[in-house]
């Protein structure tokens, strides 16, 4: 064209490089206010727990019975508000997605990026990095927040003490993987409302579904559960977890392979399927 | 230059395109005019590399769309008017899109202002009006400043001052060498922007060429005589090469003009009741064109309106 500016900044012959696609998907994250929304929803709620959670044992801590002050885990009890992390991170994974499709973005993207499979591939990568991010600032706030007030004589956790650190830590990584995993969902099933409810089908629906069921039956498969794994790996004191469950570096691993199975579909469905 | 060459596609049960080939050259406006349903949304989807074709293939510059490095810069589209997400701002939109296919940020600017967009540049999409939304898309069509440009349905729900705003980008990018592929249902609207066009009925092509031979051949003119004595009058008329069909009490004549019918009438001494030419416009005659071909008629109109659902 003779109108043509372009080239002079930018070498002509380039593909569409991974880099600008990653830059491309994380200026469409940042620009909605979903992302912020979520993000700022997880923050309430998981540090909100942790400091209700914190004072409570701190008032109650004259009513615990010895076993009760034996086995308490100040390190799980005031990471339990990244349940509802790993809800909200969900939605953030899913919209990601589906929120190209119910405006029609999907096209535009599409056009622009014809090798679709490294479009699922960069949102992967925002959407991992946002959630880690996220994840592991929300699981270091809120047991420091909780430690803060968790008072004598009630017992409280320090990071130095043995597998505190990893819990702490591993708590940020599982809400990372659940957004991936909810990404991938929503490459399968392309619609908010059917991917969120998918979502939290397989967190909080299946798990109740198995435990009406024969323990024998639902035993084995229970400690596959997303939740159950996250309720093993942000606990240091293993009581109070109901039947048999996989170490944390196993629970985190199911996370990951549930994740890439989930992106795995989902971009084999988004390079096969009409746009 | 667009090159659609024997392309298939079906969705389920439903052919929405079969055997249809077209090109769409450089330098001027190609009409793609089609009844709602006749499949111009899907070529375009298929052009676009976002639908794949059941068989047949569609190039841009000799390449599938999927082949291309930097799509943006060789092809520009607005297919469907609103398909932003609502929440981002419009200079948000088209950044995203300048970074994929590394295009300057500054031409974000440079199209907003072309389009007349500057001043709502940080507003959200959401609050836009159905106009400015489609500004925004044709925007979106120029960031890479692409040879190849296709529109679907640009002009519609723009007020008339915006619809002269479209029609003269169009010729405008045309002039500039550029390929502009240009979709509607109206006829009036191409026959005042298009140079060339494409015309389809219920997936098929029904004709392809400039606008001036399809009026000519489509449209035609005809002839419409009346006389005591048409039996006789259409044998000599044939005679002389001309088509002829029955019009209720009169016979409609092609292939001869009003003059000659008239002196062939005069010298086999048949009296004339009536004589006239016949010019059809652009309009009728993409209706007698289509009528066979539009999928949803209206129920109380007795001439093919078309109706209905847009095309998937």
């Amino acid at each position: 064209m003779t109108t043509l500016t372009l080239g002079s900044t930018t070498p002509a012959d380039l593909p569409v490089g991974r880099s600008r696609l990653i830059a491309s998907e994380w200026t469409k994250l940042r620009t909605v206010r979903s992302t912020w929304w979520t993000l700022l929803a997880m923050a309430v709620v998981t540090l909100g727990v942790a400091a209700i959670a914190g004072s409570a044992v701190t008032h109650n801590w004259h009513t615990f019975s010895p076993v009760q002050r034996l086995t308490f885990d100040p390190t799980g009890i005031t990471l339990k508000g990244l349940l509802f992390s790993q809800l909200i991170v969900g939605v953030l994974g899913v919209l990601v997605m589906s929120a190209e499709y119910g405006t029609g973005t999907i096209r535009a993207t599409l056009a622009a990026t014809p090798r679709r499979g490294r479009v699922l591939a960069a949102k992967a990568v925002v959407v991992g990095a946002l959630a880690l991010v996220a994840g592991e600032v929300l699981s270091f706030g809120a047991f420091l927040l909780g430690q803060s007030l968790l008072r004598a004589p009630a017992a409280h956790a320090t990071l130095s003490q043995p597998g505190v650190l990893r819990a702490v830590v591993d708590g940020g990584v599982a809400v990372a993987l659940l957004g991936l995993f909810a990404l991938g969902l929503a490459a399968i099933v392309r619609h908010s409302a059917g991917a969120i409810t998918t979502y939290v089908g397989v967190l909080l629906v299946l798990p109740l579904i198995l435990q009406t069921l024969p323990t024998s039956f639902s035993q084995p498969i229970l400690k596959f559960m997303p939740l159950h794994i996250t309720n093993t790996v942000t606990s240091v004191v293993a009581v109070g977890i109901q039947g048999p469950s996989l170490s944390p570096w196993a629970g985190i691993g199911v996370l990951a392979l549930d994740a890439a199975i989930a992106i795995g579909i989902g971009g084999t469905l988004l390079v096969r399927r009409d746009a | 230059m667009i090159e659609v060459h024997q392309l298939e596609k079906r969705y389920r049960d439903t052919v929405a395109v079969r055997d249809l080939s077209f090109s769409v050259p450089p330098g001027v406006v190609t009409g793609f005019l089609g009844p709602n349903g006749s499949g111009k949304s899907t070529t375009m989807r298929v052009i676009m590399g976002l639908d794949r074709p059941d068989t047949g293939t569609a190039t841009i510059n000799g390449r599938p769309y999927a082949e291309l490095r930097h799509p943006l810069r060789e092809v520009g589209a607005l297919l469907e008017a609103r398909a932003i997400h609502p929440g981002r701002s419009a200079a948000n939109h088209l950044r995203f899109l300048a970074q994929t296919n590394g295009i300057p940020l500054a031409r974000v600017d440079e199209v907003l202002d072309r389009v007349g967009l500057s001043e709502v540049a940080r507003r959200r999409v959401g609050k836009f009006s159905l106009g400015m939304g489609q500004r925004l898309g044709i925007a979106a069509a120029l960031l890479g400043d692409p040879g190849v440009l296709l529109f679907d349905e640009p002009v519609n729900g723009l007020d008339p001052e915006g619809i002269l705003w479209v029609r003269n980008l169009l010729k405008g990018l045309a002039a500039e060498g550029r390929s502009v592929f240009v979709s509607s249902h109206l006829m009036s609207e191409m026959a005042l922007t298009a140079d060339r066009l494409v015309v389809i009925g219920r997936g098929a092509l029904i004709s392809e060429g400039t606008v001036e031979d399809f009026i000519a051949t489509t449209a035609g003119t005809s002839v419409r005589v009346r006389s005591p004595r048409t039996a006789q009058l259409r044998q000599l008329l044939e005679a002389q090469g001309a088509s002829v069909t029955d019009d209720v009490e009169a016979l409609d004549v092609r292939g001869l003009d009003a003059a000659q019918v008239g002196e062939i009438a005069c010298a086999a001494g048949i009296a004339l009741h009536e004589l006239s030419a016949q010019t059809a416009s652009l309009e009728e005659a993409f209706m007698s064109l289509t009528s066979d071909s539009v999928e949803y008629h209206g129920r109380a109109s007795a001439s093919p309106v078309p109706t209905g659902r847009q095309a998937r």
